[in-house]
């Protein structure tokens, strides 16, 4: 199989012109991590950069040193190099009152904002979110204020949701249903238009017999009040699309190399395409790797049952490999004859040890990291024999989560295939 | 219902309970509700309609039927069914009426979903027998669960009146009733762990009925710390170890590698540990499922039902 193209992150990190980079893909990836490490990298090679959060966990949101980040970009301290890093998370509701507030007068907009209707759709159900995270990328682009916006996407329950949900909430607003509800009588003046005055006494009817009429009565309220702003929605979520199809935008997709989350990374690929979003290229987190690779998972496993069967020990060794416990299980290689004092190795530690066992659990773990990476090498080829022409970078496993700035700097290190931020 | 972080295989498990569920002849329906086709990935078969589908059979001739729940399809036949509404519904979908209430309308869109689900709990056949033994539903990641469970009281908060105020209040008793539990898929690591306990705070918080824990993908220990401490001090002994194993050559040249994966291979025990000892604190009892060598197929999928199942009755 082919390499793909690598994915040279500093480069698009550099480069004056990216203004914005989203990172999107399934859940539990590693998204919001690998945002955040971007933001860091850029700010640390001297770019003045604000990361968009939509739903961090705490610890990451407590390694950027912000414990409870708002929705308000906070400066991050302890920034090396020249550049600047703000942080900031979606609050939804915060972000839609705000719209509603800047669109409508004082009164009309406090009706709004009362409007029982209203606070469950601003409190964040299906759509809103994924609207409201665009809708602040476009507020963000709009002060002109960084260099560079690092945009993390919501984890929504289809990965394709923020694209569409702005589409969707907009063409809701300018269809004929709202004006419905609103005002019956403009949309029945015409003759041709009979067929559908009586679909909607019809529907009007069948509304209230369905919703109650408490809540036809909150919707109508609710569309009425929202009515002068509903041309500035349609505007706003055109605006951000194009603003997402524009040059200075890049698309990251985020993945593990597990068919799941490559499976979502390559109908992000095809869409993006088809949208002609521009993709950077293919984020891929958490690969193995191993510094004995020549060593195949075959010939490991049979070294380790060599030694414990005891079948090719010498004599001196063999004494010892009897009764060893399973290396396999919890508490394996603590034998209780001790063996190879002959290497003079420190007596404490060396007490006690089963060399034989020991080894062949070095061995057993050996071919599970051979194993995992064949397998993740299998999932990868299937994305590349799809996408030859995405560009990868590989984010190397750490064996923990990160927990703060030093953590963030070294997976920016990894993204950028090792290089340390200053160089 | 089978929440948990994303990337923990919580449509994995949800498949394997139902098939666990599915013991002695009974039935089990699998409830997809987010439209990914999980369960057909994972099964194996073509994409599932909107419609009850016999998948697999388990072992002792259980059955396991999938449904795919799509919210605008429920919301068509939820009109068809109480309202007799085929023609109008049409009409509203021309106008745009059931996109608005399938995916801007607050929580409708749950509502159906949820409410779909209780009506195949609640279903019976014509002996008054329920039809389904068990529903498990391949739910929503758990930061969206409480909200998508607990969306029902929201609605009949707002509709205060009416048919969609009465189903909303049908829906929330079952789910609220020791009938249903909402267990949490975790791995051994930090941040599915913590969503997990707020998980579990948050929906105590909301009155619904906490499940089980079931931990995915664990691994096993090969080297406990000490057995690492000693390799590292063994260098030479292990290297001739290798060697007396076949590995001749360039025995030398693999110690370093091979400690080195050790290492990363103790400090990843280590955090499971502490990870464990936080899930203990949890108060809620856990199940756990192996890492299955070769990714989950049918046979894996089998497997792990077994392991349920057996963890089960140890209890």
């Amino acid at each position: 199989m082919d390499m793909p193209p690598e994915l040279v992150v500093d480069r698009l990190l550099d480069d004056p012109g990216t203004r914005i980079i989203v990172c999107c893909g399934a859940g539990g990836v590693g998204k919001t991590t690998t945002a955040a490490a971007l933001g860091l990298r850029a700010a640390e090679r001297g770019r003045k950069v604000v990361v968009l959060t939509i739903d961090p966990a705490r610890r990451l949101a407590q390694s950027m040193g912000i414990d409870s980040l708002d929705n308000t970009p906070r400066k991050v301290a302890g920034v090396a190099g020249g550049g600047e890093l703000h942080a900031m998370m979606l609050d939804m509701k915060r972000t839609f009152d705000e719209i509603v507030e800047s669109h409508a007068d004082g009164e009309r907009a406090a009706a709004i904002l009362a409007n029982p209707f209203y606070q469950s759709l601003s409190a964040g159900f299906a759509g809103t979110q994924e609207y409201m995270a665009m809708e602040k990328l476009g507020q963000l682009r709009a002060r002109d204020d960084w260099d560079l916006i690092v945009v993390d996407t919501p984890p929504s329950r289809s990965a394709l949701d923020f694209l569409d949900a702005p589409k969707r909430l907009g063409s809701f607003l300018d269809g004929k249903f709202i004006r419905v509800l609103m005002a019956p009588a403009k949309v029945g003046g015409r003759a041709g238009m009979k067929f559908l005055n009586v679909g909607m006494s019809l529907m009007t009817g069948t509304l209230n017999k369905l919703m109650g009429a408490s809540l036809l009565g909150d919707v109508q309220t609710f569309v009425a009040a929202m009515d002068t702003m509903f041309g500035g929605f349609r505007t706003r979520a055109d605006a951000t699309f194009r603003l997402l199809q524009a040059p200075g935008t890049a698309f990251l997709v985020v993945a593990a190399p597990e068919p799941d989350a490559l499976r979502e990374a390559a109908y992000f690929v095809e869409r993006l395409g088809a949208e002609r979003m521009p993709l950077a290229g293919l984020v891929l987190n958490r690969v193995h790797g191993s510094g004995a690779a020549q060593l195949s998972a075959e010939r490991a496993l049979a070294a380790a049952e060599n030694l414990e069967e005891g079948g090719i020990v010498d004599q001196e060794a063999g004494k010892a490999a009897l009764g060893a416990p399973a290396a396999h299980s919890p508490a394996g290689g603590g034998a209780p004859e001790s063996e190879g004092a002959e290497a003079g190795a420190d007596a404490d530690a060396a007490e006690g040890a089963d060399v034989e066992g020991i080894t062949a659990g070095l061995l057993r773990l050996h071919a599970e990291r051979m194993q995992l990476i064949a397998r993740e090498q299998r999932t990868r080829n299937r994305f590349t024999s799809l996408h030859p022409e995405v560009a990868v970078t590989e984010v190397a496993a750490l064996p923990g989560d990160v927990h703060d700035l030093a953590g963030l700097r070294a997976i920016g290190e990894r993204l950028a295939a090792g290089v340390p931020a200053g160089a | 219902m089978v929440s948990g972080k994303g990337g923990t295989g919580k449509t994995t498990v949800a498949a394997a309970l139902a098939l666990a569920l599915a013991r002695e002849g009974r039935r089990t329906l699998l409830v997809e509700v987010e439209g990914r086709q999980g369960i057909a990935q994972l099964f194996g078969t073509e994409a599932l309609p909107y419609e009850e589908r016999k998948i697999a059979v388990a072992a002792g001739g259980g059955e396991v039927y999938a449904l795919a729940i799509d919210a605008e399809q429920a919301l068509l036949d939820y009109l068809q069914m109480f309202y007799k509404l085929g023609s109008a519904g049409r009409a509203l979908k021309k106008l745009g009426a059931i996109d608005f209430a399938t995916t801007i309308a607050p929580g409708l869109r749950d509502v159906l979903l949820t409410g779909k689900a209780c009506e195949a709990v609640r279903r019976k056949d014509r002996s008054g027998r329920y039809v389904y033994d068990h529903v498990v539903m391949d739910a929503p990641p758990t930061g969206r669960i409480t909200r998508f469970l607990n969306v029902n009281d929201e609605v009949a908060g707002l509709a205060r009146i009416g048919p969609i105020h009465n189903q909303a209040q049908a829906v929330m008793k079952v789910l609220k009733s020791p009938e249903t539990a909402v267990h949490f898929v975790t791995l051994l690591e930090e941040m599915p762990v913590q969503e997990t306990a707020d998980g579990i705070a948050e929906l105590a918080r909301a009155g619904l009925p906490v499940g089980r824990v079931v931990v995915n993908m664990v691994r096993p220990h090969h080297l406990d710390d000490e057995a690492l401490r000693a390799a590292g001090e063994l260098r030479g002994d292990v290297a001739h170890a290798l060697s007396r194993a076949g590995l001749g050559g360039p025995a030398e040249r693999l110690v370093e590698p091979l400690l080195e994966q050790a290492a990363e291979h103790a400090s990843r025990v280590a955090l499971e540990r502490e990870q464990r000892r936080v899930l203990a604190r949890m108060d809620v009892s856990a199940y756990e499922l192996p890492l299955l060598g070769t990714g989950v197929d049918l046979a894996g999928l089998y497997e792990l039902a077994a392991e349920l199942r057996k963890q089960a009755d140890e209890e």
